[in-house]
């Protein structure tokens, strides 16, 4: 999905340029990317319909203590941006003949503006079980007062700067490291040269602004998941300033709180986490005890070894793909990009990095909250459907596993296919690949 | 006017959609195996509903989304409790959907006939998931007292629901040849009238038996009156009684209307029978989830209204041009050799 976001509107930049100009390379790339972009949203769809299910699958007392204020975003992004995508996706796609040129971008950039309306009305949901906002408690229950206060919810206003710049990154590096491949085998040079660039244009601002915005974000996290942060740094003790621990061995569990072996920023993690070189960063373990005698004896703390790992993974990723943009940009700029090969190669490789951080991103929001499934109203462990067993829980997720497995291979060889040198786009499959039957 | 009742009709209405239009494209799905003689006439049928069926599933999500929304508890209860049901529909619904995507990706015949596959047995099982699904909240499942479902996959299934699938099946697949019939030229178009005269008497009768049915569960056990669920019963046997007239006098475009109305009153009988209760506990009558006890508070309600009035002309409007713009007739000749250059020129 993150990749839909991102692809979305660089096909759209694509398809725009060709309107605007005429020249029939944008049309070319606007296919070749187009089909990728599809391949993709298939997935899209098919997990988006599990997600809403799976609530209330397995999520049934969630569902009831929430419903009335997280149905109320879920119900809308299905009907104001889920519909909207689908629908103009559909009419991009069979439309080639039957639009005019003008009419038939119009529905493209529809479709985007569905998938950017629909990753906010999520991120406002999520963000809710982050930071729940704009509710009141009503006989155990959490009942909206606020619709504006849910809408405008600080965390989620950061979050989805956060992850739709994210989405960008996702579709630039794809496409340039899909230009990359094409260079590497001399194939179409011309023609991807012009992809690259507008690659690079997306990416190189959009990685770089991601570390500021990655910054900022971090900073609402602090203020309403303290614990989060003191995980993510493996921060024991409560500290100002604070260094930022680059690389660390041992000091991830309460015996053994000292790590063996750190390289560490003087600073950095104080300005990170408060915005000032100065500011102080609460510790694990008094953290933990102000949340016992709060909500009473219980474990407050996510397992603090993945945490601290997936911040690194993600925010390591994160600098990585900007250097590749700055180095892509610089290539370009003395014309040379076509021809570096060790270039090449690591753009091809660097395909894998926003795949990397996204869902090391995941598995720090998500498993940083824990043991919340709702930050400080309701425990995970408590929000389960208490008639769906174990075994039938383990059926179902192997279930998805398997088919997960299985549609992501298929898509990675059926993109890989399709974004393949050696299949040529020849001029007579261009239009309305969709039609072919 | 009560913004529960309200969304109560409003939930109604969503899966009315839903059935109405996704009806057809599942039709088209569990026909494909029998109704196309090559892989031409297969992509003609692929391209009836290729631009339109993703967003006939939005209906779906949307109906979900304001069941979550609006009455939490029945979302609840009622996904959890039909676990194993909506993870099939889950799995149906996935391999459907990337059939369609991926189908056209390979010129291997093996792999277009899996995908072909694919969407057929999708269409069928999620039909029939749904059309037992949907009965068995009149029919009742054991509910206990804290509002949650307390049996087994094995509950879903009885005489009275087991038909309302099969019921489901048997009216999307004529509803999809009444579609196939309007959507498409020449021999296949043909073949689909036929197949629909086929299906017409089949379908109807046991539509009019399993509404008369409801009616019968409708007061039995869910202590309603025969008035008001035998209205929208007897309009649906009328609609598919008027949709056999049609297709045999050769109206094609008044019998796909027919077979629309008669999806559509299915909907209503069964929600009809329902109120005030959305969920019939089998257990213990009392533990039943209804209007009242399973909805969100007035705020949420009113927030979501707004949205909904604004939201849902939009949708619908959005949707109609679509159709609009697809409404040519699907030719053979089309699927067979792409045109060359994307030409201007007006819609349609």
């Amino acid at each position: 999905m993150p990749l839909t976001l991102g692809l979305g509107p660089i096909v759209a930049i694509f398809q725009t340029l060709w309107h605007r100009t005429g020249q029939e390379q944008w049309l070319r790339l606007t296919r070749f990317f187009g089909t990728l972009l599809l391949i993709n949203f298939a997935i899209g769809v098919a997990t988006g319909l599990v997600q809403e299910f799976e609530f209330g699958m397995n999520w049934s007392v969630y569902s009831r203590f929430v419903g009335n204020v997280f149905g109320a975003p879920l119900a809308v992004e299905g009907l104001a941006a889920f519909a909207l995508e689908s629908t103009f996706f559909g009419l991009w796609i069979f439309g080639w003949n039957r639009l005019s040129p003008r009419l038939h971008l119009a529905t493209l950039w529809i479709a985007v503006l569905g998938t950017w309306l629909s990753g906010y009305f999520i991120l406002v949901a999520n963000s809710w079980m982050q930071h729940p906002v704009g509710y009141k408690i009503v006989d155990g229950e959490a009942q909206l007062t606020s619709v504006w206060a849910l809408l405008s919810n600080d965390f989620a206003l950061r979050a989805y700067l956060h992850t739709m710049l994210a989405g960008l990154i996702f579709g630039s590096i794809v496409v340039l490291g899909v230009c990359c491949w094409h260079f590497l085998r001399g194939d179409e040079v011309d023609l991807f040269r012009k992809a690259a660039k507008v690659a690079l244009i997306v990416a190189v601002p959009v990685t770089a602004l991601q570390l500021v915005v990655g910054n900022r974000f971090g900073e609402a996290v602090t203020s309403a998941q303290s614990m989060k942060i003191a995980a993510s740094e493996a921060q024991w003790n409560t500290c100002q300033p604070c260094g930022f621990s680059l690389f660390q061995i041992g000091g991830f569990t309460k015996d053994d709180q000292t790590p063996s072996f750190s390289i560490t920023i003087p600073r950095l993690l104080s300005y990170m986490a408060t915005g000032s070189f100065d500011g102080q960063v609460q510790g694990l373990t008094p953290l933990q005890k102000q949340e016992q005698r709060k909500y009473g004896r219980d474990n407050y703390m996510p397992n603090i070894r993945v945490i601290y790992w997936s911040m690194r993974v993600m925010a390591f990723a994160g600098v990585l793909m900007f250097l590749v943009a700055a180095l892509g940009a610089w290539l370009y700029w003395k014309k040379k990009l076509e021809r570096a090969r060790w270039f090449h190669w690591t753009a091809l490789v660097a395909i894998a990095l926003p795949y990397i951080a996204a869902t090391a991103g995941w598995i720090l929001t998500e498993m940083g909250r824990q043991p919340w499934i709702v930050q400080g109203l309701l425990k995970t462990s408590e929000a389960n459907s208490p008639n769906v067993s174990t075994t039938w829980l383990g059926i179902s997720l192997g279930v998805f596993i398997a088919l997960y497995i299985t549609l992501g291979v298929v898509d990675f060889v059926l993109m890989r296919r399709y974004a393949r040198p050696d299949r040529p786009t020849p001029k007579e499959e261009l239009p309305e690949p969709a039609v072919t039957y | 006017m009560d913004l529960q009742i309200l969304w109560f009709v409003l939930i109604a209405v969503l899966w009315s959609a839903y059935f109405l239009l996704e009806g057809f494209d599942f039709g088209v799905g569990m026909l494909l195996p029998f109704l196309p003689k090559d892989e031409r006439e297969r992509g003609q049928m692929f391209q009836t509903i290729g631009p339109v069926w993703d967003g006939n599933e939005v209906w779906l999500v949307i109906a979900g989304g304001a069941t979550f929304a609006a009455f939490p508890a029945w979302y609840g209860t009622m996904f959890s409790g039909f676990y194993l049901a909506l993870l099939l529909v889950l799995f149906f619904l996935i391999i459907r959907v990337v059939s369609f995507e991926w189908r056209d990706k390979s010129e291997s015949p093996r792999w277009r006939t899996a995908w072909m596959w694919a969407n057929a047995v999708g269409s069928f099982g999620a039909s029939l998931i749904w059309g037992v699904g949907l009965s068995n909240l009149l029919y009742g499942v054991p509910i206990n007292s804290s509002g949650d479902f307390s049996g087994t996959f094995w509950d879903l299934f009885s005489g009275y629901t087991v038909l309302g699938g099969v019921t489901i099946v048997a009216l999307f697949a004529f509803h999809g040849s009444t579609f196939l019939t309007l959507r498409t030229t020449g021999d296949l178009c043909e073949r689909a009238a036929a197949t629909a005269r086929r299906l017409s008497v089949v379908a109807a009768l046991i539509v009019a038996a399993f509404l008369s049915w409801t009616v019968a569960v409708a007061v039995d056990r869910n202590d309603k009156d025969v008035f008001p669920p035998i209205l929208p019963a007897a309009l649906g046997i009328a609609a598919v009684a008027l949709a056999v007239l049609f297709v045999l006098g050769r109206r094609s475009g008044w019998a796909f209307v027919m077979t629309a109305l008669a999806t559509v009153l299915w909907v209503a009988a069964i929600f009809t029978s329902l109120y005030p209760r959305v969920m019939v506990s089998s257990t213990d009558f009392a533990n039943s989830l209804t209007v009242d006890s399973a909805s969100s508070a007035h705020y949420a309600l009113a927030v979501m209204s707004v949205v909904a009035a604004i939201f849902l002309p939009l949708v619908l409007l959005y949707q109609g041009w679509t159709y609009h713009v697809f409404r040519a007739r699907v030719r053979g000749d089309e699927v067979e050799a792409p045109p060359l250059a994307p030409t201007a020129g007006g819609a349609g």
